[in-house]
């Protein structure tokens, strides 16, 4: 069957996948499309403005036209319908149809006023209109839109994105977006956008574009007159019925092609979808709804039952920052309603909704400033849904919203609609979760096309996603594991705030089960990040991970490597043959480290108390290398030997490490200072590293190296060591009780909202008024400190538990056993 | 993986209860053997399986941290954190085929016995 489109839209791409998504049928589809890009989101238009390149708008590549068998063909403007013969002249072409789908969309009002049509004056529709309008507003020091509603204030933040800051946004009638939102809706709105930089002009008519070539001025109605370098017009749509009238189809008084419920116009075999169609007098200027009028051509085509039955307008969309919505009925003034208003003039927000005379039902409604309600509301009113007693808890406790937001996804009935744009219901969603190893909102999205429209169902996929893996026993990903309900940052403040000091404590009051090799660890990272106690007391030497239960590296074959503290890198001769000495006693494998210091292996469990007593002894203290912990802080040479050197980066080295030893963190930490740009000590790669400059330090932050390296960022430049320092206390308390478990300071900036600009204003700027707080948190830690393998040496209670057999604490692990290798010994291999 | 006939179990003396960390294991030798032994305090029951894990033959258990699985009382080897159920000695988790040998735990006056057949020891 030989399928032709005119028109390679939103709509009309939709139209094709639709219609190809059935194989058992073969079509022979051809689509013209007038502009030369292919289909791209005309929704999302602004974002062009904002940094999104063509490409990253374009809605399929080439390469699925061709897998579909689809000839497209771009910049083929059509000339003639002839129904006759069913054929299609374009330019270059001829082409013959079965059936012909008419998906022009519509153009840009152009209002008939003088002067309308000189150099400046622009259209608000393709990427190509954009391009010519960011071309222009580079000289442009003011500017002008002509349109109050949806597209005309995407069109005013678009030029305040280009940069012209003096915007203004002229309105016919007597108040902003006139369908969407009533006349305080409308003040409230243009409140906010007159505080975001915006000019706002209600109720003003255009008369006269005046100027010589180039738009200079425009004249209204009410004799004022208004200064601009620039005017993009937004007025309205005319949908482009041209090849329809021309053709002899039924087309409506003000436009628009007229279809029936099967999208058939009055020549059957000849269809009209999307903003070109006229539908019991309506044109439906949305993208949802003409995907649905896509979906119906499609099945009837394929001779499947479908039919057109109007569709729900409602929007929320983010227009220069704001949030605004509207949806169902969203005012009426007459006695068949109540009306529930709820306004706020201090943060500028305003909601408004439209209930049944006898209050048990909602019809409709409108929220400014404040739209995280609106998925939730939008189900309520479409599914008909029951709402609480006094309705106007929904406006004003937004906890009793976010109440109704959850429960709100369990009491939705399976058939309701989710994502509006693609048709996906709650059913569909459910089933990706339960049966098709979604689990995550992402995942889902992925599966079932949830989300990829105008994505603004987003947050209530996520609700139901987590409300469907805690139904099926799979916890939602926040929570530590199955013992625990709370997620580890929870667990940080519930921790302190119970004054919790053991794992069994923590499992018994918050937790359940016996707890699991992941809760273990995490809890005692925590216990040490807030009280600092020695790790193997308080009954937590069984909570700890691997390493950290025996204060040493497991090695294998079973054996264990010792690696004392040596900050800075710096170490005396006489250190160094303490170290040699120690190694040889107890014929350990030594190699010195990246972190700069040395590393002692093939330890049995049962030497370890005795070689740590004589390193002890020597004034070696534990080097933390079995932690989740601050490891090491590196040094180049520095100003003391280096002729380059700018300042003494191993004693800013060595006091660094000596105040953070033993700090322990969701994952290690490693550090470096270089005393200039040459960066011998690698500072750049660290989660904290400091570089010295002619005036001061410079501090990077978040760098990791490992399997995906990543370099750290400046947070400070040219600060003295007291402020260094200062940032380091607040930028690592604030990692600790923010990071996700097992998170290295990369990973957890680049999942941080906001990046490193966030983190700067956080930790620099203060933004959250916590800076105080973490220094003196970190500073409670720093002067709690004391050396864990100190503790052990001198407990003979702790020093029991370092014996392999129970029953015969002398003898040693058979099993482990060593090998020769050059001079020295390595452990067997594994079996 | 016990023997086939009806071949005695002795009762063999561990250590004291003492002797055993809260939530923790401990490694006994009995004969040539190595037992891990591990005790759940929160509702006292006492488990004893093989030392060595199964997937690099490393005599670690008794250093792993317990658990619990759902209803499973288990333990994960601090080597590569596999986990193995004290019921039954399966190995919990994709590796099916994994498991251990487990043995049976008895306290009299604060010792702890662990039950071996005569050819276990």
């Amino acid at each position: 069957m030989k399928i032709v489109v005119i028109g390679n839209g939103m709509v009309g791409l939709k139209f094709c996948e639709r219609l190809l998504a059935d194989k058992s049928r073969s079509f022979e589809v051809v689509v013209l499309g007038e502009e030369t890009l292919p289909a791209y989101d005309r929704v999302h238009l602004t974002d062009y403005i904002s940094g999104k390149t063509a490409a990253e708008l374009s809605l399929k590549p080439l390469d699925w036209y061709r897998e579909q068998n689809i000839r497209l063909c771009l910049g083929e403007p059509v000339v003639r319908v002839d129904r006759e013969n069913k054929q299609v002249h374009t330019k270059y072409n001829r082409l013959e149809y079965d059936n012909l789908i008419i998906a022009t969309g519509s153009a840009p009002f152009r209002p008939k006023i003088s002067g309308i049509g000189k150099q400046g004056v622009f259209y608000y529709r393709t990427i190509q209109d954009l391009d010519q309008i960011r071309n222009y507003a580079r000289s442009a020091r003011t500017a002008a839109v002509l349109g109050g509603g949806l597209l005309g204030l995407e069109a005013a933040k678009a030029l305040l994105d280009l940069g012209v800051a003096d915007t203004h946004v002229i309105e016919f009638s007597p108040r902003l977006m006139p369908r969407q939102i009533d006349e305080t809706g409308s003040q409230v709105l243009a409140g906010k956008l007159r505080s975001l930089g915006l000019s706002i002009h209600t109720g003003k008519e255009l008369i006269e574009v005046n100027g010589l070539e180039k738009i200079q001025s425009l004249s209204f109605a009410d004799e004022t007159e208004l200064p601009t370098d620039m005017l993009v017009v937004s007025a309205g749509i005319q949908p482009r019925d041209e090849l329809a009238r021309a053709a002899g189809l039924q087309t409506g008084t003000r436009g628009g092609i007229v279809v029936n419920d099967k999208m058939q116009t009055s020549d059957p075999s000849i269809f009209a979808i999307g903003e070109c169609a006229l539908f019991e007098e309506r044109i439906y200027g949305l993208v949802a709804p003409g995907y649905e009028m896509a979906t119906v051509a499609a099945a009837v085509i394929s001779q499947k039952e479908k039919s057109f039955t109007g569709f729900d307008m409602s929007t929320k969309l983010k227009l220069v920052g704001v949030d605004v919505a509207s949806f169902g009925l969203p005012f009426a003034d007459d006695n068949e309603y109540r009306s529930v208003i709820f306004e706020n003039k201090v943060t500028g927000v305003y909601k408004r909704l439209t209930l049944s005379q006898d209050g048990k039902q909602l019809l409709g409604g409108i929220l400014i400033g404040d739209a995280d309600a609106y998925n939730m509301l939008l189900q309520v009113t479409i599914n008909r849904l029951a709402i609480p007693e006094r309705p106007e808890e929904i406006l004003f406790t937004p906890a009793a919203g976010k109440t109704i937001h959850q429960n709100g996804v369990t009491h939705l009935p399976d058939e309701s609609v989710i994502c509006s744009c693609e048709q996906i219901t709650r059913f569909q969603i459910c089933d990706a979760v339960e049966h098709k190893d979604c689990e995550s909102p992402e995942a889902v999205k992925k599966c079932t096309g949830a989300g990829t429209g105008c994505g603004g169902c987003m947050p209530l996929v996520k609700d139901l996603v987590e409300y469907k893996l805690k139904e099926l026993g799979k916890y939602v990903k926040r929570n530590v594991c199955e013992h625990f309900g709370y997620s580890r940052q929870e667990l940080f403040d519930l921790i302190k705030l119970k004054n919790l000091r053991s794992y069994d404590e923590v499992l018994d009051h918050l937790g359940k089960g016996h707890g699991c090799e992941l809760c273990r660890p995490l809890v005692s990272s925590l216990l040490a990040s807030i009280w600092n106690d020695m790790i193997l007391k308080n009954g937590n030497d069984t909570a700890q991970d691997s390493n950290d239960r025996y204060l040493a590296n497991i090695q294998k074959g079973g054996s264990y490597s010792v690696v004392p503290r040596i900050p800075g890198g710096e170490i005396t001769p006489d250190k160094l043959i303490v170290i040699g000495e120690v190694a040889k006693k107890y014929q350990l494998y030594t190699k010195i480290t990246g972190g700069q210091r040395i590393d002692m292996f093939g330890a049995h469990l049962n030497d370890l108390p005795y070689i740590w007593e004589e390193l002890i002894n020597a004034g070696f203290e534990s080097g933390h290398a079995y932690g989740k912990a601050l490891r090491t802080v590196k040094s180049c040479v520095g100003s003391t030997w280096c002729r380059f050197g700018l300042h003494d980066s191993v004693s800013f080295a060595i006091r660094i490490e000596e105040r953070y030893r033993g700090l322990r963190a969701p994952h290690k930490i490693k550090s470096a200072v270089s005393g200039c740009i040459r960066e011998c000590a690698e500072a750049q790669s660290k989660d904290f590293g400091i570089i010295a400059t002619e005036k001061g330090w410079n501090l990077y932050v978040c760098g990791n190296g490992g399997s995906k390296p990543q370099h750290a960022i400046l947070l400070a430049s040219d600060i003295d060591s007291e402020t260094c320092i200062r940032y380091i206390d607040r930028f690592l308390m604030f990692y600790i009780k923010t990071a996700d478990p097992l998170t290295r300071t990369a990973t957890w900036l680049n999942k941080m909202e906001g990046g490193i600009d966030y983190l700067r204003n956080v930790i620099v700027n203060d933004s959250l008024i916590i800076a105080e707080e973490l220094e003196v948190e970190m500073q409670q830690l720093v002067d709690s400190y004391a050396c864990e393998w100190k503790a052990v040496v001198n407990s003979p209670e702790l020093r029991k538990k370092f014996a392999h057999f129970v029953n015969d604490p002398k003898a040693k692990d058979p099993s482990v056993q060593f090998e020769p290798l050059r001079g020295q010994k390595k452990a067997m291999e594994w079996k | 993986m016990k023997s086939s006939d009806s071949i005695a179990m002795e009762w063999y003396p561990a250590c004291q209860v003492n002797d055993v960390p809260r939530n923790g294991g401990v490694c006994v030798k009995l004969g040539e053997q190595q037992i891990a032994l591990f005790h759940f305090t929160r509702n006292g029951e006492w488990y004893a399986s093989q030392n060595s894990c199964p997937h690099r033959n490393q005599m670690a258990l008794s250093r792993g941290m317990i658990g619990s699985l759902g209803e499973v009382p288990k333990v994960a080897c601090p080597f590569h954190k596999k986990s193995f159920s004290l019921i039954d000695g399966r190995c919990l988790g994709n590796e099916q085929e994994y498991s251990i040998q487990t043995f049976p735990v008895k306290i009299e006056n604060n010792t702890v016995f662990i039950g071996l057949t005569k050819n276990q020891n």
